[in-house]
Parts: structure tokens; C-alpha cells; sequence
């Protein structure tokens, strides 16, 4: 066992030093010159030369790229043209907002869909099979802003439950935050309820036929037992891979749920970033959200190996 | 054509889903090529007297020669003026343009990327890992990253431009299917004949192993097809991908957003028709993989 977690910790030096190389070449891979596109378009040859010396683009690009990597590693993801901060800054500034967004979306969306998941697989084949289904694939269907844009017309103006947008942090006070909260994390969680739901239907179902099951069913547990002690327990390793690899989809979702209900997290940061040509940023969000999806992956099967007897390695 | 293929195509032209999903995608196809002859006015011709109309409210307008007219937009008009029908009905142009794209593109890439490392073994370590990396990298996110370097001045327009951005995150998930499925396919008996009979290896991989791919790749493009189609329309929506004055339903979305508490059929009605399509086009794609490749479909 040992020797797998050393093994799956050495596997992901690789992903990430490709990562790195792609978000490095991001910069590099702009048609023309990449101070040029930097500088904007009323920008003179002085302005385009002194930001090609700031950011060294005029060394070679292994030289450039080792250099750029120091810095990351020293936690220094370079200065933003356009807010004039660093841009480590920036993104600590912007990571509450994203951060309780993404955990409030996976609590809610894990306490639908698993019942969901394990209720469509023990009356499958009845309507409410059927409707799981049918609501899974509308979940990838429609796109996160029009979920955002329904919800917000009904629950917040016309019924008035709710606020419309906005964010309050965490230290404004705990009922103005999930206030603000439930929209956003309902909205983001649709896609994601679709992705969990899906896959426990289809491991549950694969277990239900699986011969502990019937012993456990003749031993004279009741169903709500067997579907909780063996069935879903058997069922687990599945079901937590699609949540760990469904954040990609998650942050995805979560940068177009930030414009629709105006929070200021990582997403919105991003998306100003693109419009502004602001390089540093975009390369920055890209390298934090890609190293936490890898993390959180690696973190899900090293959990395996401790939690899950049936595999060793 | 074996007798075992001929009967999966049979299954899958009588699936319900392939049914429903195909017709909805040719009445969208339709819709795109025919939006002059089905009654769409210029999508983009700005009309200050008419703003924000709301569905079905006859307003003032001028017609090609000048001649004051009355005009019922069916879907109302946006914050310029535009007629929201005539933009949804020539959105669809952009939206079927990007899905059918990106998978013909991905896909095409992709077998040629995997079929390749899945054949040479010194290769594949390699190629694998790379693909490893991309992957980790949440989608989306590469694509706003690639439409930003790419935004100003690709060759081919931004059009072009959002649809690569589109195409490389979709690369390493065909290349693994196919990577796979040429995994199982070198290890059979007729490849390895083949092989002893000196067949050179081009021919091998066209011959037997390329055949083997279709089903999942056509399944696989389906999907990739829907979820281009809507990340095309995050992008515009977000406001970094196509242009307004190409009105596609993200950008027509878009430019709703500032309204929408007053003007919500500028989001509603590009809303539903992007649903329906990216919904035809997933049920398309289940009901094609439950009939053309039964084995994928036991992996949920």
C-alpha cells in the first residue's frame, strides 16, 4: 500500500509540470507579439518594449519558462496590468466568494443526488426511475445561467424569498451569507445533482444484484439497511471518483454562476481579466484551480486505499 | 457490412431516443439554413423606436424601401431594437456551426492522436501523459484561457477562434476512447495474423483497427457536439466569446443580462432553444449508445 501512495503521489509531478508548461505557453501562444497584445492597441513601441523586459520576453522561452516557474513556486504569480497588485493578492482576495460557493454546491448537491441516486436504483424501472433519469439529462442540457436566470425570477422576484444578487462575506454575519448563498449554490448544484445521481443509480444497481445483497435481505434486514449498509457502501468508489472528477465541471459552472448572481470570486476575476488582457491573472486562476482539482483528486484515491479493504496494491 | 452491424444501425434508426433526437437536430439544421424564407427580419438592424418590446407588442417600424410599417416582434426586441426572433433563429447558425465543428474537429484530431499512441508503445507513454496533464486542466477553464490568447487576431476570425478553444479540451477524452479500444483490438487474433502475413502498419490501423473505432466515436461526438454547443454559449454569455454583431443565442443571452428583471425574453427564448437542442442532441447520443455500442452503455 505504501508503495501505491508513493506511487500516485510521484504520478502527479508529471500532470502538474504539464500543466504548468500549458498555463506558460498560454501567454506565448497569442498571434504576434504576446507584449504587443499585452500593451493593447494604442500602446507605442516604448510602452511594448519596457513590458517586454519587465515580464524578460525577450530571453529565450526555456529560460523564460524556468524563470516563471521559480517565481509560482515561491508563491510570486506576477503583477496585474490592470489592478496594479500582485496577483497573489487578487486571488486571496477573490477565493472566499468561490470557495463557499464550490463547498455550499457539493454539501447540497451530495445531499440530493445520493438519495436520489439510491432511490431511482431501488424502484428502478417506476416512474421515479424515470423521472431521475430524465431529470439528469436535463440537468446537462441546460445551461447553468438559465437555471440562474428561472430561479432568481421566481424565487426572488416574484416570490421574494430571497435576494436578488450580491455576496456578503462570512464575517458580515452568518444569515446574510447563506441568504445570499442559496441561489447561487441551488443553481450551480443542478449539473452537478444530474452527474451524482446518475452514476449511484448505475453502481447501486450494480450491487443490487450482487449475491450479499440477497443474504442480507434473507437475514431479515429491513431495505432501508441493506440499500445503507451494503448496497451504497459497496457502491462508494464510483460515486466519490465522479465527485472528485465532476469539479472540473463544478468550476466551470461555478465562473458563470459568479457573473449571474454578481459575486466577486475567482470566476468573475477571470472573466474581467480576459476582457482586459490582463495575462497574469488568467495564467494565475488557471494554475490554482488546476492544482486544487488534481490535489482533490489525488486526496480521493489515496482515501481509497485507506477506507476501501478490497483494494490493495 | 456484417449481418452484427447491420442489425445495431436497424436498432438504432427504431431507437426512440436516436428518433426524437434526429428530428429535433434537423428541424434546428433547418432552421439555421432557412431563417431568411422564415420570416426573420436583419438580426442586427438597430430600430431606437422599437426598444425592449415585450413578446407579442405591436410597435412602429420602417421597411426596406422606408415606408412606415407596424411590426409584432414574436419574441419581443432587445435594449437596441433588434428583433429577438429573427436574432434566436439566426443564432442557431452559430450554435449548430460550433457543436458540428468542434466534434468533426476533436474528433478528427483525436483518432489520428490515439490511434497512433495506442499503436506504438514508446509513443504512448508520452503522448499519454501530456493528455494527463490537459485534462487536468477544468475544461471550460482552458477554453477561456485559449479564447484569450487567441481573441485578437487568430487566423480564421473569432468564430474559428472560440471553436479551437472549444476543440482542445475535447482532444484527450477522444484519445483515450480510441486509445483504448486499439489496446483491446491489437491483441486480437486477426491483428496478430495480420501482422504475420507482413501487412505494413498503416494499413493495419486502417483496415482493422480504424473500423473499430466508429461506434464510440460517433457516440462520443454526439456529446461532444452538446456540450460545445453549450459552452460556446457560456462563453458568450460571459462576454468573451462571439461577438453581438454575429448574434448567437450565449451572446443574445448576454446582452440580456442587464434587463433581464424587465426584458426576460432575451433570456428566456435563446434559453429554451439552446436546451432543447443540447437536450435532442444528449438523447440523440444515449439512444445511439445503447444501440450502437452496448458495451459503453453498462459503464452507465
Amino acid at each position: 500500500m505504501l508503495a501505491f501512495v508513493a506511487r500516485r503521489l510521484l504520478s502527479t509531478i508529471p500532470v502538474l509540470a504539464i500543466v504548468a508548461v500549458f498555463v506558460f505557453l498560454l501567454l506565448r501562444l497569442t498571434p504576434g507579439d504576446p507584449a504587443a497584445v499585452i500593451a493593447g492597441e494604442n500602446a507605442n513601441a516604448a510602452q511594448i518594449g519596457e513590458i517586454r523586459a519587465k515580464l524578460g520576453l525577450d530571453r529565450p522561452l526555456a529560460t523564460q519558462f524556468f524563470v516563471w516557474l521559480g517565481h509560482v513556486l515561491q508563491g510570486d504569480l506576477g503583477e496585474s496590468f490592470f489592478y496594479k497588485k500582485t496577483v497573489a493578492e487578487l486571488i486571496l482576495e477573490r477565493l472566499e466568494p468561490t470557495l463557499m460557493l464550490s463547498l455550499c454546491t457539493i454539501v447540497l448537491a451530495v445531499a440530493i443526488a445520493i438519495p436520489l441516486g439510491v432511490l431511482a436504483a431501488y424502484r428502478h424501472d417506476t416512474w421515479v426511475d424515470r423521472a431521475t433519469m430524465a431529470f439528469s439529462v436535463l440537468g446537462f442540457s441546460v445551461p447553468v445561467f438559465v437555471v440562474g436566470y428561472l430561479l432568481i425570477q421566481v424565487f426572488a422576484l416574484e416570490l421574494g424569498w430571497l435576494p436578488v444578487q450580491g455576496y456578503r462575506r462570512l464575517s458580515q454575519g452568518f444569515g446574510p451569507f447563506l441568504e445570499r448563498m442559496i441561489l447561487p449554490s441551488a443553481t450551480l448544484s443542478v449539473i452537478y445533482i444530474a452527474l451524482i445521481a446518475r452514476i449511484t443509480r448505475a453502481s447501486v444497481l450494480e450491487v443490487l444484484g450482487e449475491d450479499y445483497i440477497r443474504t442480507a435481505r434473507a437475514k431479515g434486514l429491513s431495505d432501508a439497511k441493506v440499500l445503507r449498509r451494503h448496497a451504497l457502501r459497496n457502491a462508494a468508489v464510483p460515486i466519490v471518483t465522479v465527485i472528485g472528477i465532476g469539479i472540473a465541471l463544478l468550476i466551470g459552472g461555478a465562473i458563470v454562476t459568479e457573473s449571474v448572481y454578481n459575486i466577486p470570486g475567482l470566476g468573475r476575476l477571470v472573466v474581467d481579466a480576459v476582457l482586459a488582457r490582463d495575462f497574469p491573472i488568467i495564467q494565475a486562476v488557471i494554475l490554482v484551480f488546476s492544482v486544487a482539482y488534481v490535489l482533490v483528486n489525488l486526496a480521493i484515491d489515496l482515501a481509497y486505499t485507506l477506507f476501501d479493504p478490497r483494494i490493495r496494491y | 457490412m456484417s449481418a452484427a452491424r447491420k442489425g445495431a444501425l436497424g436498432r438504432a434508426v427504431r431507437s426512440k431516443g436516436v428518433i426524437f433526437g434526429a428530428v429535433v437536430m434537423l428541424a434546428m439544421l433547418f432552421v439555421a439554413l432557412a431563417a431568411p424564407l422564415l420570416g426573420a427580419v436583419d438580426p442586427v438592424r438597430i430600430d431606437p423606436g422599437c426598444r425592449n418590446r415585450a413578446p407579442g407588442v405591436e410597435c412602429m417600424t420602417r421597411d426596406a424601401s422606408g415606408a412606415r410599417v407596424a411590426m409584432v416582434p414574436l419574441m419581443g426586441t432587445d435594449s437596441l431594437g433588434r428583433d429577438v426572433y429573427s436574432r434566436v433563429v439566426y443564432g442557431a447558425r452559430v450554435s449548430l456551426l460550433v457543436g458540428l465543428a468542434v466534434a468533426a474537429i476533436s474528433i478528427s484530431i483525436g483518432l489520428a492522436i490515439g490511434l497512433v499512441a495506442g499503436y506504438f508503445r514508446w509513443l504512448d507513454a508520452v503522448v499519454m501523459r501530456l493528455m494527463d496533464g490537459l485534462m487536468a486542466i477544468p475544461g471550460i477553464l482552458l477554453a477561456i484561457g485559449l479564447v484569450a490568447a487567441w481573441r485578437s487576431g487568430l487566423w480564421g476570425g473569432i468564430v474559428f477562434a472560440v471553436i479551437l478553444a472549444i476543440v482542445v479540451p475535447e482532444i484527450p477524452r477522444v484519445v483515450r476512447l480510441v486509445r483504448s479500444v486499439v489496446l483491446t483490438i491489437r491483441e486480437e487474433p486477426y491483428v496478430e495474423a495480420a501482422i504475420s502475413v507482413g501487412t505494413p502498419t498503416p494499413l493495419i490501423l486502417i483496415r482493422h483497427v480504424l473500423p473499430n473505432t466508429i461506434a464510440p466515436l460517433i457516440v462520443q461526438g454526439t456529446y461532444i457536439c452538446a456540450s460545445a454547443m453549450l459552452v460556446e454559449a457560456i462563453l458568450s454569455f460571459l462576454g468573451i466569446g462571439i461577438p453581438p454583431q454575429t448574434p448567437s443565442w450565449g451572446n443574445i443571452m448576454a446582452e440580456g443580462r442587464t434587463l433581464f428583471r424587465v426584458a426576460p425574453h432575451n433570456i428566456l427564448f435563446p434559453g429554451i432553444f439552446l436546451a432543447a437542442t443540447v437536450l435532442a442532441v444528449n438523447v440523440l447520443g444515449d439512444g445511439l449508445r445503447d444501440t450502437l455500442d452496448p458495451r459503453m452503455s453498462k459503464r452507465v
